[in-house]
């Protein structure tokens, strides 16, 4: 069969064959035992021509309600941000997206010297004093804090706020069962963490602490509070953090955090239906050789030029095999370069202005709803988020949002049964004053 | 081309930007007043402030310092390092695709849920398991989210001192570390004078606290396990699971399936046979499919499909939970099925059918130089060791070095571990018969060089932006991070 991704002719594979010393291309299969052999035809579709395969991806992709025509107020977890335009371009650099990890620096220093400036912002950010070169996303990352919390602690108890995103919770259970870990959830109280009942919890037994800063109903968790507990039972002090918010929100690391993890989506990184997004890995010097993924750091050729390799590999899966820190090989590479390219163009005052952007039209919709008369609950700081009570299910407003071109908040009512017809309503910079007005307007008369 | 690539945080000077907000157009409020003290940010992070040319000139600069399949051939062993389609990444843009919440109502993501549904049912097509799931991100996440599913398995049945998996000497380091993630004990079994695993030593590791036997097939020497239903009914007898690493998949689509041949679990690397693509180390793809009984422990939630509309099940009490948040990969995904729509049923046996010659032939062009170390045919990959060239004083990763100076990227060295001084060379099918020749050719040159000049071999790369780095220095005095000066 003739095909555009495959230049083998006719005349190229009669050549081979004879170089190989066999008549047919099946004789190279023949090692694959009869009664295995697939016969028939695979029941996968059938081809599509590039123009086919066009209308049809655009006809799919017509029928999802998208955050370009729509102003979405939807975040828990993710974010319509603005994406410079630069990083496509540079994301589809195929230099970049056609490369594998690299194992040869000297024909990889570009992707090298990328990530390392990516440690070096997700540094930079969190007030760590080392960054990883990505996971596979936040909440993967989260989990990961937890079994490496175990191992450096041996201790087997992780205690988790229920103010960390729920599908969080839910990777961090899967992971600890996988490892026998015991996970305990703290509840809140007033949209935060309940001290009292944390410190009921904390124990000689207990490898970390995870809470999240915002946390997921977009509150600040009191986290010198938390320290402090932490601390004083020698547990460690893990915290998952929206890096945009920390452009603008005293940095975990300057708060007394072991771990600080996160997703890199608000950088650069489209929705793209919850994945792929990039999540970081920030710790103390002192975990640095525990960390799960893959380092860059700097060195010197026999010239003394400045060059860079990965590093530390013998925590790595590929060396260390059973006994490696974590099994993670592939990480989320591409969107660290997207999130690096995003924090760049943004720059030390554009991240800084773009983070406050989002607390002021947060604030600015949180006080039009308010004036509307619209309930909103937890009275503590927040970043780009908070939550509203109406009367009748969120599914409903949402449909009704949507024919106004709308994309209604998070019904948090999935999974807090004591938050039904609660709405998590997210404000980014990316919404116009217009658009908060018309969403509080519909909110407003439906409450 | 210079030498010396600034730092981005070099290049930067106070005000410069690549991008400008739109003024606020809410009314303002002081933050240094509204947020209470301890949350207010004083030591500001040190970002790099460039203009946007100076932006893309820095990048367009480290794109240059790095090598892609786009900039030439890239032979790398299990790494399958094909052409990426272009019109992949076109469609996986698309609005509907690219800017949609994972959290929206179902009703308005129908499309995204089809072209889900219609991935799974390929891959099920493809792989002759039961249902697949896309949620793992990657392949060691496949990996570990198959082992959860066993070990789920296996205690629904009462069944908790099913400890060990047992893994090839010749696996990749992800398989062993995965079992470790999951809670059990990698145990080895060795292979034999074929390259294949050794049955009397399955049989020694085999007992009755199997869980899993973790298995490459074609293994990581590019050779088929042709005792393989041998293989599943000593692990089926001894109560465990077959769990297939589908990074060899791209040999033998159409050809044989995981599920005819006795595997219970499957993952793959939809960035390595269904065209990712890699980028530079991530993201990719890892979807787990397996075999009716253990449908009930696939994470969730479900994919499911009901008078042709689409939506997710959460109601499954004996999943595994999740592995991760939302769906999977979601972009990678779309570009895996659009490659699978432009190849066809036909085009993908076609794939690995290409893949095989291709190795095949570059195998024999080249086994008279070095040394080969197992003489069946191979599958997309091969191995052949220099140990030859070793006697010489030659390393093979001065071979592969060389290899840098002629605008190639090595193929994968040192590894497998059971082989010694070894290359694995896996050309994949989207390459020509003149770039396979042309390699060969460079390889046979280098491996006289080795003979009659071997520094220069030795001493190589010669054309590179940059030597060979000290990377001893690096582990020992680690510098992680830019720090001004």
């Amino acid at each position: 069969m003739k095909h555009r991704y495959l230049p083998t002719t006719d005349q190229d594979r009669k050549e081979m064959l004879e170089t190989i010393g066999v008549d047919s291309v099946q004789d190279l299969f023949e090692d694959i035992p009869e009664a295995i052999r697939f016969k028939g035809e695979l029941k996968v579709e059938k081809q599509l021509f590039e123009s086919e395969l066009i209308r049809y991806m655009s006809k799919l992709s017509s029928q999802n309600a998208n955050t370009l025509e729509n102003a979405s107020f939807l975040g828990a977890g993710v974010y319509d941000h603005a994406i410079p335009s630069v990083v496509d371009h540079v994301i589809r650099r195929s230099e970049f997206y056609t490369a594998y990890t690299p194992y040869q620096p000297e024909i990889s220093q570009g992707e090298l010297q990328a990530i390392f400036e990516f440690q070096t912002m997700i540094s930079e950010l969190t007030g760590m004093e080392v960054a990883n070169s990505s996971m596979y996303d936040g909440p993967t990352a989260l989990a990961e804090a937890g079994l490496l919390s175990a191992g450096q602690t041996k201790k087997k108890k992780i205690i988790v706020s229920k103010t960390v995103h729920p599908e969080a919770r839910a990777v961090i259970d899967t992971y600890a069962r996988g490892q026998r870990l015991s996970v305990v959830e703290v509840d809140s109280s007033n949209g935060v963490t309940d001290l009292d009942k944390l410190k009921q919890e904390i124990d000689e037994n207990t490898a970390c602490v995870m809470v999240q800063y915002p946390n997921f109903f977009g509150q600040l968790e009191p986290l010198p509070d938390i320290e402090k507990l932490v601390h004083e039972q020698k547990a460690m002090f893990v915290v998952s953090s929206n890096p945009l918010a920390l452009g603008r929100l005293t940095p975990p690391g300057e708060l007394g955090a072991d771990i600080v993890v996160g997703d890199c989506q608000p950088f650069g990184i489209p929705a793209q239906f919850g994945g792929p997004h990039c999540g970081y890995f920030a710790v103390t010097k002192k975990l640095m050789r525990k960390v799960p993924g893959r380092l860059i750091g700097q060195t010197t050729d026999e010239n003394g030029q400045r060059g860079f390799v990965l590093t530390l590999q013998a925590r790595e899966q590929h060396i260390r095999r059973d006994k490696a820190t974590s099994n993670i090989c592939s990480n989320q590479a591409l969107n660290a370069l997207a999130s690096s390219v995003a924090m760049s163009a943004l720059g030390k005052k554009g991240v800084r202005k773009m983070a406050e952007q989002n607390i002021k039209k947060a604030h600015y919709a949180k006080t039009r709803l308010e004036e509307a008369g619209v309930e909103t609950v937890f009275n503590g700081v927040y970043f780009n988020e908070f939550v509203i009570k109406v009367n009748g299910p969120i599914k409903e407003l949402n449909r009704k949002l949507l024919t106004k071109g709308i994309i209604g908040g998070y019904d948090l009512g999935r999974d807090y049964p004591e938050l039904n017809n609660h709405m998590l309503v997210a404000v980014t910079e990316n919404r116009t004053k217009a658009e908060i007005d018309m969403f509080v307007e519909e909110v407003g008369g439906a409450k | 081309m210079s030498k010396d690539q600034a730092l981005i945080f070099e290049l930067s000077e106070p005000e410069r930007i690549s991008y400008s907000l739109p003024e606020l157009d809410v009314p303002d409020i002081d933050l240094d007043e509204w947020l209470p003290e301890e949350f207010n940010r004083k030591t500001e992070p040190e970002l790099p402030e460039v203009s946007e040319l100076q932006l893309m000139r820095h990048y367009t600069a480290l794109s240059k310092r790095n090598h892609g399949v786009d900039s030439g051939f890239y032979p790398l062993g299990s790494c399958t390092m094909k052409y990426n389609p272009k019109i992949n990444e076109d469609v996986a843009r698309y609005p509907g695709f690219a800017f949609v919440h994972p959290l929206q109502e179902e009703e308005t993501v129908q499309g995204a849920l089809e072209m889900m549904y219609n991935l799974q049912e390929n891959l099920v097509a493809v792989t002759g398991m039961d249902e697949v799931t896309l949620q793992p991100a990657a392949g060691a996440h496949g990996e570990w989210t198959g082992l959860m599913m066993i070990r789920a398995y296996h205690e629904a049945n009462g069944d908790f001192n099913r400890t060990k998996v047992i893994v090839p000497d010749s696996a990749h380091g992800t398989n062993p570390a995965s079992a470790t993630v999951a809670g059990f004990e990698a145990v080895t079994v060795k292979s034999n004078e074929k390259g294949l695993v050794d049955l009397e030593d399955l049989k020694r590791v085999v007992n009755h606290d199997t869980a899993a036997l973790m298995l490459t097939n074609p293994n990581t020497l590019g050779l088929f396990e042709e005792q393989i239903t041998e293989m599943a009914t000593i692990i089926h007898d001894a109560g465990g699971k077959l769990y297939y690493d589908g990074a060899n998949m791209n040999a033998i689509m159409g050809a044989a399936r995981p599920g005819d041949m006795g595997f219970d679990v499957v993952h793959l690397n939809l960035h390595k046979t269904f065209t990712g693509p890699h980028g530079g180390g991530g993201p990719g793809s890892g979807p787990v499919g397996v075999k009716s009984d253990l449908i009930p422990y696939l994470p969730k939630p479900v994919l499911v499909k009901e008078n042709d509309a689409y939506r997710f099940d959460y109601d499954r009490p004996q999943s595994i939970g999740r592995v991760k948040p939302y769906y999977g990969n979601f972009g990678i995904n779309v570009r895996a099925y659009s490659y699978i729509r432009t190849m066809g049923p036909e085009g993908l046996k076609q794939v690995s059918e290409n893949a095989v010659l291709n190795a095949n032939y570059m195998m024999r062009r080249l086994q008279d130089a070095f040394v080969l170390p197992y003489e069946q045919h191979c599958k997309h990959e091969f191995v052949i060791s220099g140990k030859k060239q070793k006697k010489l004083g030659v390393r093979t990763l001065d071979m592969a070095k060389r290899l840098l100076d002629f605008g190639y990227h090595p193929p994968t060295i040192y590894f497998p571990i059971n082989v010694e001084e070894c290359m694995m060379i896996e050309p994949t099918e989207t390459e020509s018969k003149e770039t396979l020749d042309e390699f060969c050719d460079v390889l046979l040159q280098i491996a006289k060089e080795a003979e009659d000049n071997p520094e220069i071999v030795q001493e190589a790369p010669h054309t590179t932006v940059i030597g060979r780095l000290d990377e001893t220095t690096a582990a020992r005095k680690p510098i992680l991070r830019y720090q001004k000066a």
